[in-house]
């Protein structure tokens, strides 16, 4: 039996399982429990959190699904953003934003400026900065009229835009 | 006869009752079978007919025997009589050794005197995903010390998941004048200093290619360190050293490396460096991107022509990187896409919409590496151009078991539809079904190479719910070239009863949370009479499946199993009944170390040996 009493805890007595206390384990179930990698001592921890907390979820398996760590992390996209009148241009990783507010926010840390509020009807107010980006089409849009992640996976590039040019793509025009 | 022997000791022979004839023809072509061709010179003379060797016959065979490259021609050769085994070992300027434990150094430079090239891999694929603890072994210390004494004129080194130290670097560069190339694939323990002097003393250095090895930044200008005047440097692959280069320095290299085809850097070098590399040499064949994307760039600067020094590449036919890709540069690639033959985008997050209008020119493709994130939509878009695929890899852009999956089944059996040719492929997914398995077996008779990852574990076919039994089925039985699968989702023993049945030619196998019982493990190492590499993981097999092999490991190159069912004594039972097998067994790390009541084996790695265990085992490994 795989299973046995280690450092005098019946670790099955606190396994976690689906059926009823009592019944006869399958080796299935065994086996999930097993796929965490460490000693026994941890697994006892984990499956004790998992108690307190939540329904059974998978803990972390060591090494699965098979992918090379150099692999992971590893897809980095950066798009250029540039801003009127500023001499440089910037690029940032939209991955690294999960919602239109964070992106935001860092575009306007980079430039030093502030945006002005959004609302559907007649885009940004306030501050005479307009967030455009050119989609896979070509074509340039106004950041925050599609879902986040529409936006995020057809975002070419993005360009803020000022004064005269920022007006013409008000309200009136879209 | 084509096959090789593996050349046991007496005892073993007796044990296994084969006489010297059948055994010749039972076992299997192996590729780790330089290791195996390996006799105990004292013993046998097997069917030598004179007791003293024919000189002149001796030399008509050296002058024979020089065009016989392949590994597993040399070692039958060597196994007719004495005088050819001797003659062989005089001829075999190439040595492939598949798994460095499975002999000690000195018997290669024993029996073999006037090697060129060696071969060498290490640690088994599993340690690539963290299932063995750091320190295992696999050094690439003796090795480079005893060939730097017995082979002056080596030229070629090829390492595998060794680990290898800047002093093995530094040994290398002194002992070998003639050293022409280098190759380290997934290898570790070295870094920026070892390059540097393998650069600097390696002056008839062609290749240097650190291929998905980790390499210690050292702070080191290792680019620096080429010596001055026109080098011979045929290849140089850095992508995977994760540390900044001077870039004038590579540049300068570039420029006085007039053989140079094969050039990969790494995501240091920014797209427009990139442009001043390509334009100094327009004659590369394979080019990896590095970053592909711009410094920042002042506004008003003129950009420079990138589709343009690609249009210039008319010889390139491979392009990797991509690494930080900025996607509106990506169609500057369009020019070369109707000659590329080899394409990897598994680095890069594209869409299809960025997908498509390159992947329409690729007519040529016959590799194509990608992350999923070109879903569905980007597969049947390479599956409607790409004719000519051998193979092809899709990569998880969220390699985590519960995320949300962008491709299925849909675009795995468009590729089966409009790629006939294939022969490989690697395919990470969420969702999968048996019709879409069965239907790339009838599309696809070509594949050789099939590893399905369904990423969540235990998955049924999506649509039916049922296992995915039939599919994996389909596969072993219409792909009669199949020789390597790694299976995934719900599967159980009657899986591994067709991989048994019809897996004839299987030489690598790879099982991960698999299976019901002993009986699966039992179908494939009763069915399969070719497999070499069984890796198996979190799979409910126990001593019994294990014993049901006993026949089986000396003509394999290794087991794996981990997170399994063995006990200790079912282990230890088999390293007692197979003396030139060597038993490893280990746990994770924090093992205490006096817990011999543990019965239960957490990672067993078995391999067979000429040289009995190894002296070098860390702590933590057992070897029964």
């Amino acid at each position: 039996m795989a299973y046995e009493k280690v450092n005098e805890l019946n670790l099955k007595e606190t396994e976690l399982c689906l059926g009823l206390p009592g019944r006869k384990e399958e080796v299935k179930e065994e086996q999930d429990v097993s796929c965490v990698r460490s000693n026994n001592k941890r697994q006892f921890e984990e499956t004790r959190d998992e108690e307190e907390s939540k329904p059974p979820t998978k803990t972390q398996i060591v090494g699965w699904p098979p992918v090379r760590s150099y692999r992971k992390n590893n897809s980095v996209s950066y798009v250029k953003v540039s801003m009127d009148g500023a001499p440089y241009l910037r690029k940032i990783d939209l991955k690294t934003y999960k919602n239109y507010p964070e992106l935001l926010k860092a575009l306007e840390n980079m430039f030093k400026f502030t945006i002005g509020e959004y609302c559907e009807r007649e885009g940004y107010k306030g501050s005479g900065f307009v967030p455009t980006y050119e989609d896979k089409d070509g074509d340039w849009m106004l950041v925050g009229d599609v879902p986040w992640d529409m936006f995020s996976s057809s975002c070419k590039r993005l360009r803020i835009m000022k004064g005269s040019e920022a007006s013409a793509l008000d309200s009136s025009s879209l | 006869m084509r096959e090789d022997n593996l050349e046991m000791s007496e005892n073993v022979e007796r044990y296994l009752q084969l006489d010297p004839r059948s055994a010749a023809i039972s076992q299997p072509p192996s590729s780790s079978s330089s290791a195996a061709a390996f006799v105990s010179p004292a013993n046998k003379s097997r069917n030598c007919n004179s007791p003293c060797p024919d000189h002149v016959l001796e030399n008509v065979l050296e002058n024979v025997l020089q065009f016989l490259t392949s590994k597993c021609d040399r070692n039958a050769v060597s196994l007719v009589c004495k005088s050819w085994w001797r003659v062989e070992a005089q001829t075999r300027f190439e040595v492939f050794i598949g798994n460095c434990y499975s002999l000690s150094p000195d018997r290669l430079t024993h029996r073999f005197k006037r090697v060129r090239s060696l071969v060498l891999k290490g640690k088994p694929r599993f340690a690539d995903f963290n299932l063995m603890p750091p320190n295992w072994g696999a050094q690439f210390a003796p090795w480079v010390a005893a060939t730097a004494k017995a082979y002056p004129w080596l030229e070629k080194v090829h390492l595998k998941r060794m680990f290898v130290t800047d002093d093995d670097l530094a040994l290398l560069a002194e002992s070998f004048p003639g050293f022409k190339e280098l190759t380290l694939v997934c290898c570790e323990g070295f870094g920026t200093s070892g390059i540097a002097i393998v650069a600097n003393k390696c002056r008839q250095l062609k290749v240097l290619d650190l291929i998905e090895s980790e390499v210690t930044d050292g702070e080191v200008d290792w680019i620096s360190c080429f010596p001055e005047g026109e080098t011979q440097l045929k290849s140089l692959s850095f992508d995977c050293v994760d540390s900044s280069i001077n870039f004038k320095a590579l540049e300068g290299l570039v420029v006085r490396s007039p053989f140079l085809e094969k050039l990969r850097t790494n995501r240091f070098v920014s797209l427009d460096e990139l442009h001043r590399l390509m334009v100094r040499a327009p004659q590369l064949t394979s080019l990896g991107t590095g970053s592909f994307s711009p410094e920042d760039v002042s506004q008003g600067e003129q950009e420079p022509d990138y589709a343009a020094a690609f249009r210039a590449c008319k010889s390139l036919v491979c392009l990797s990187g991509f690494k930080e890709f900025t996607p509106e540069y990506l169609p500057a690639i369009s020019p070369v896409c109707a000659n590329l033959t080899s394409l990897n985008f598994s680095y890069a997050n594209i869409s299809p919409d960025m997908l498509k209008p390159i992947i329409r020119n690729c007519h040529n493709i016959r590799v194509f590496w990608a992350l999923d994130s070109i879903c569905d939509e980007g597969l049947q878009a390479v599956a409607a151009t790409c004719k000519e695929l051998r193979e092809l890899r899709v990569f998880p852009f969220d390699p985590r078991e519960d995320s949300e999956g962008p491709i299925s089944e849909v675009g795995f059996q468009a590729i089966s539809e409009g790629c006939r040719k294939l022969e490989s492929i690697l395919y990470f997914c969420q969702r999968m079904t048996n019709g879409a398995l069965t239907a790339m077996s009838e599309n696809c008779p070509d594949l050789t190479v099939f590893r399905l990852c369904i990423m969540g574990r235990h998955r049924p076919d999506h649509v039916t719910g049922k296992p995915m039994d039939e599919g994996f089925g389909a596969i072993v039985k219409n792909c009669k070239k199949l020789t390597r699968l790694a299976v995934s989702g719900l599967l159980t023993d009657e899986a591994f009863s067709y991989i048994g049945e019809y897996g004839k030619l299987i030489r690598t196998l790879t099982v991960g949370f698999a299976g019901d019982s002993d009986m699966a493990l039992r179908y494939v190492l009763e069915g399969c009479p070719k497999l070499q590499k069984l890796e198996i993981r979190d799979s409910p097999f126990g001593d019994v499946g294990l014993r049901s092999g006993m026949h089986r490991y000396y003509n394999m190159r290794f087991l794996w199993m981990s997170s399994c069912t063995l006990s200790r004594g079912g282990c230890r039972d088999v390293a007692h009944d197979l003396s030139n097998v060597v038993v490893e067994v280990f746990g994770s790390d924090d093992d205490d170390d006096d817990d011999f009541t543990r019965d239960y084996v957490e990672t067993l790695y078995m391999y067979r040996s000429l040289d009995g265990p190894r002296k070098d085992a860390p702590k933590f490994v057992t070897i029964l």
